[in-house]
């Protein structure tokens, strides 16, 4: 499909891409249908709607130079540019852009692993290195540091930091924008800026102090449409010694609520990595009855639980603990994690899982041998990428909505039955949200919980009742205080509306910087929910 | 009680037994020494590659998507593949299919899937025809 940039004729778009092909090179600017396919979003649940976006070219410079003075061109010409780093946001709206006819600023070209240093255990790298190159670069160079990655591994750290993404081992690196350290971004006039101490002439400490002096303006780069990230520091964590794995179950169902409280306190002690609640009940769910009991409306009562789980010998809840560091570390540490849960809840059970000592051997971590049927996914717990996790994509492909809700068992119980009341109006969905749902610890503070139901490029019908549970979702979830964490670009304004203390004062200031800044939208309008003044007229 | 109750439960139901017994053997196969090698290796092994799947799947995600589609008709591993031409593989790798998305040129570029054809080729006809 042809498609032109907002507020420019053929001539304009024509001349446009002349210059950027005069900047990146004719073999690196794409337009028509056939190259820009793969610009679309392959998860989109508006799939050959109205709804969906479209970008009308791509662009991909190989260095920062060239970023910028794309960034000048588009600046002349009033085109807006969406960048992308390895273009794997999926989920979140993969390449696509806010804005139909935006140009795709396509930075996977840009693959420098430009510096990792196991002594002070932190990385430089450009926006186009997947967690597989940063991976690769650590094991060639032998060195003894461990990435804390996303369950697909050819996303980018830049790129899935940017989004707020997250990783699977311990809590302060698996919140990637909070293990960032350090960022190079090109301003929508072409200035190259750096953060921190990077703004410093001569420090070398750029990858070790955020901060700098003075006001730090690095969170406006993620989710943001602030500026192009062109390059990026991370912390890095240094090899453990040794790894150990557990579990603890407990009978009862108001049980949750004190295995939180303690999981809470040992993750925030540093005693424990990511952990997996779960439920053993969730091998009930075959049962008629009992699936109906799990989610019916309102909830089934405790008492009710407490006798399925009896009558069939189950507990109600299990949580998986990892245990990183020297062996006899994760051994006390382990020892402790017992002893102070099982002295506090009455017949709360423990089982010991695999240990090993680091880095792992290719059999371990394949995950064979844990004795019970893990929810651990071994290799994104011990940082090393894969994609072995594609193995849950259904159908074509899926959306998420992750609420950020309180860190206890009760939010937990709340989430379970108020989402799960909302979404009966889509039957036709699993039922993501029940009385065996548990919270997923991915950031460091807080807990999340799944919605996530698929797509189907053939089933439009299928699509819109994805489309509008997304929406019932964030709606219903914000009327209780619980905000979406990260979304595709056509739900960003619903979920950006949501955070609407004092009359939006958010977004307003928000929309204050972007039109100082970049009023004609040159970058990524719309991203976050921020519009510039061109695009709000 | 309490201890015996949750063994119960892990034998009942969490246990995992048998999984080793379920997993296919993974094959071992020699590999063309082509620049296509490289490609794959980085682009399309982490999918569809021949060894198991994380934590006790016995195939990597595509691989498997591979034998559930043609059910033996076809390898599932696209190393052991003689019909994957340089336009036949353009078009999955730009088009997508099913829940593989599309690649686009900036991170594989048409050059790399004559590459990848080449190897492909060179390593399929380098192993016995997968009939199984």
């Amino acid at each position: 499909m042809s498609l032109l940039p907002p507020d420019m004729d053929e001539a304009g778009f024509a001349a446009f891409l002349e210059e950027l092909r005069g900047t990146v090179g004719a073999d690196w600017v794409w337009s028509g249908e056939a190259d820009m396919f793969p610009y679309r979003d392959s998860f989109s649940p508006v799939w050959n709607t109205g709804e969906e976006r479209h970008a009308s070219a791509a662009v991909a410079p190989e260095n920062v130079e060239q970023v910028s003075e794309v960034v000048r061109i588009a600046r002349r010409h009033r085109v807006p540019l969406f960048p992308i780093s390895t273009g794997k946001n999926f989920g979140y709206g993969g390449p696509s852009p806010n804005v139909n006819g935006s140009v795709v600023l396509d930075l996977k070209r840009m693959n420098r692993v430009i510096e990792v240093n196991e002594e002070r255990a932190y990385c430089l790298v450009e926006p186009g290195v997947s967690y597989f190159d940063l991976y690769r670069e650590i094991q060639e160079r032998g060195l003894k540091l461990m990435l804390d990655c996303p369950d697909p591994g050819w996303g980018s750290p830049v790129g899935n930091s940017l989004e707020r993404g997250v990783g699977y081992t311990m809590p302060h690196f698996r919140d990637h924008f909070g293990a960032h350290c350090g960022m190079e971004v090109v301003l929508p006039d072409g200035e190259v800026m750096r953060t921190g101490m990077g703004a410093l002439p001569g420090s070398d400490t750029w990858q070790e102090y955020p901060y700098g002096f003075g006001p730090d303006p690095a969170g406006l780069f993620a989710q943001g449409n602030f500026g192009v990230v062109t390059k990026m520091g991370f912390r890095l964590l240094p090899l453990p010694e040794y790894y150990r794995s557990a579990l603890i179950t407990v009978p009862r169902r108001r049980d949750f609520v004190k295995l939180v409280n303690h999981v809470n306190y040992l993750s925030d002690s540093g005693l424990i990595g990511e952990v997996e609640y779960g439920s053993p009940l969730s091998a009930l769910m075959g049962n008629a009855d009992f699936m109906a009991l799990a989610t019916r409306t309102g909830g089934p009562s405790d008492a009710e639980m407490d006798a399925a789980a009896s009558d069939a010998g189950l507990h109600n809840w299990q949580v998986e603990l990892q245990f990183f560091g020297p062996e006899k570390a994760t051994l006390e540490n382990w020892h402790y994690a017992k002893d102070r849960i099982l002295s506090d809840i009455p017949g709360a059970a423990s089982f010991e899982g695999d240990h090993f000592p680091m880095p792992a051997t290719e059999e371990q971590l394949n995950n064979t041998t844990q004795p019970w049927q893990t929810s651990i996914k071994r290799r994104r717990s011990l940082g090393v990428p894969s994609l072995g996790a594609w193995k849950i994509v259904r159908d074509d492909g899926h959306v998420g909505f992750f609420p950020v809700l309180p860190r206890t068992g009760e939010a937990v119980f709340e989430v379970q039955r108020v989402l799960g009341d909302a979404m009966k109006e889509f039957p036709t969905l699993p039922p993501f949200f029940n009385a065996l749902t548990t919270p997923l610890f991915w950031h460091t503070h807080t807990f999340q919980m799944v919605f996530a139901p698929s797509i189907k490029h053939d089933d439009p019908a299928h699509n819109a009742i994805t489309h509008a549970a997304m929406k019932k979702c964030v709606a219903v979830a914000a009327e209780h205080g619980w905000g979406d964490y990260r979304a595709a670009p056509i739900y960003q304004d619903d979920v950006a509306g949501t955070y609407s203390f004092n009359n939006h004062i958010l977004r307003r200031f928000h929309e204050q910087l972007k039109d100082a800044i970049d009023p004609d939208g040159i970058i990524a309008p719309g991203r976050g929910g921020i519009w510039p003044r061109r695009f709000r007229a | 009680m309490s201890i015996r109750l949750t063994l119960g439960t892990l034998a009942a139901s969490t246990l995992l037994l048998g999984v080793a017994a379920a997993r296919e053997p993974v094959r071992d196969i020699e590999r063309a020494d082509l620049p296509g090698q490289q490609v794959f290796a980085r682009q399309c092994a982490p999918c569809h590659g021949t060894g198991p799947g994380d934590d006790g799947s016995p195939m990597l995600p595509g691989t498997a998507a591979l034998a559930a589609k043609y059910e033996g008709a076809l390898p599932a591993a696209l190393e052991l593949r003689s019909d994957l031409s340089a336009p036949v593989l353009t078009l999955f790798v730009r088009r997508g299919s099913g829940a593989m998305p599309m690649f686009r040129k900036a991170e594989l570029t048409d050059a790399q899937i004559e590459e990848l054809a080449a190897y492909l080729a060179a390593t399929a006809a380098l192993n016995t025809p997968a009939t199984d």
